[in-house]
């Protein structure tokens, strides 16, 4: 099924760094000073110890993305310190459990919490949380909808691999392993529920990686979270056979809004996306993508 | 389930006004160590609502906690911060429920 070797298979086009799954360089070790025990030795949640179950979403390309976004900003969250972490749509747990493994445990000054809709996601989370020898704290719900109240404003570290595949609305939300990707029209419909929500839990210094597909607009999303207050970035771009993948990166930028307000001014017969691109030259790509406005 | 989770859970049943905190039916708890961290510890203590912890830690028979929210004072105590540090990550619900506080709906836990 799965072979050991979870070197992404897909062109690297944009990852900074390539990605070199099982060498630490001393230079590496040393940016690191934290202790590195035998489990730390491994740099994400390994494969072949990853639980499964028919109604759940097995790691792939985009989950395999989304840990090679982090692993690529690893050196920048461990400087993070995050003291709370949460994934939204857990799955099989092979992220929240990657993450726990980069960043450490409640030694470390972390804890994690994980959310799916999928109660076998649950199950199957914890299984691969315990094979790891690790903990998050794994919570059947929508969304993230019964912790929304407690946990806002608390959350340094959010990370979502969405349903993002354009499906006919009335597919989203159903039981089992079609609520991993069933995303209604063009993805957005979870997508656009979460974004408010993850503006509301993340901290003053919260982080979000969210996986996006080139079909749910991503340059569209950027512009959407600006407006709230968010820079953004790409960590990982990766086009297979059949889908073209971004791992953004969403952080709070106080200055931001001020910014686009002046530039604004200065620059009035700008279109809103050269303005973007101006900005953000990684978004560069996305010129030819689908956005209509 | 950990009763640093049960302080950030609260009911979201439609028509709840205020849904937090959960009580707790505890038919199973038990106790896991965790790596004891001060520095987590007063990162977290702020976040988390006291009485509510104290209730919860009492109803899974642990009441070593003091009934009063303490001061920040406390926070460079070890012997405080053992306690805290006790009641907020090593203490787990394994089976049981969690229950609104005002319909009476039950939230099932369990270990799988």
């Amino acid at each position: 099924m799965w072979g050991v070797d979870i070197e992404p298979k897909t062109e690297e086009a944009d990852a900074g760094k390539p990605f070199l799954p099982s060498i630490r360089t001393k230079e590496e070790n040393q940016q690191n000073s934290r202790p590195v025990s035998y489990k730390m030795s491994a740099r994400s949640a390994q494969i072949l110890l990853v639980s499964s179950h028919p109604e759940v979403y097995e790691p792939c390309d985009d989950s395999f993305a989304l840990v090679d976004a982090l692993l690529a900003d690893r050196n920048n969250l461990l400087e993070h310190r995050p003291t709370l972490c949460l994934e939204l749509g857990c799955g099989s747990g092979y992220v929240i459990t990657s993450l726990a493994i980069m960043l450490g445990q409640e030694s470390a000054g972390v804890s994690y919490f994980a959310t799916d809709i999928n109660p076998h996601a649950v199950r199957v989370t914890k299984e691969t949380l315990e094979a790891h020898g690790v903990h998050a704290e794994v919570l059947l719900m929508d969304i993230v909808s019964g912790l929304e109240r407690r946990l806002a404003g608390m959350v340094d570290v959010m990370v979502v691999n969405p349903p993002y595949v354009p499906t006919p609305e009335d597919e989203v939300g159903r039981d089992g392993i079609a609520s991993a990707w069933a995303g209604g029209e063009n993805g957005r419909s979870v997508i656009d529920r979460m974004l408010p929500i993850a503006d509301k839990l993340l901290s003053e210094r919260g982080w979000l990686y969210m996986v996006t597909l080139a079909a749910n607009n991503p340059s569209q999303i950027c512009r959407m979270m600006k407006e709230k207050g968010y820079a953004s970035r790409i960590i990982v771009q990766r086009s297979t056979e059949e889908e073209s993948l971004h791992v953004i990166k969403f952080w709070r930028d106080a200055e931001l809004q001020v910014e686009t307000k002046a530039q604004t001014t200065e620059n009035r017969t700008a279109v809103p996306m050269e303005y973007l691109l101006s900005q953000i030259p990684r978004l560069a790509f996305w010129r030819s993508g689908s956005r209509s406005s | 389930m950990r009763l640093l989770t049960h302080n950030m859970l609260s009911s979201n049943i439609k028509g709840v006004s205020n849904g937090f905190p959960l009580r707790l039916d505890v038919e199973n708890s038990v106790s896991k160590e965790v790596e004891f961290n001060p520095d987590f510890l007063r990162n977290m203590f702020s976040k988390i609502d006291w009485k509510a912890l104290v209730d919860a830690a009492r109803s899974m028979g642990y009441a070593e906690l003091p009934e009063e929210a303490p001061d920040s004072s406390m926070l460079d105590s070890d012997e405080f911060l053992k306690k805290f540090h006790h009641a907020l990550l090593e203490l787990h619900l394994d089976e049981g429920a969690l229950i609104c506080p005002e319909t009476g709906r039950r939230f099932p836990v369990n270990k799988a």
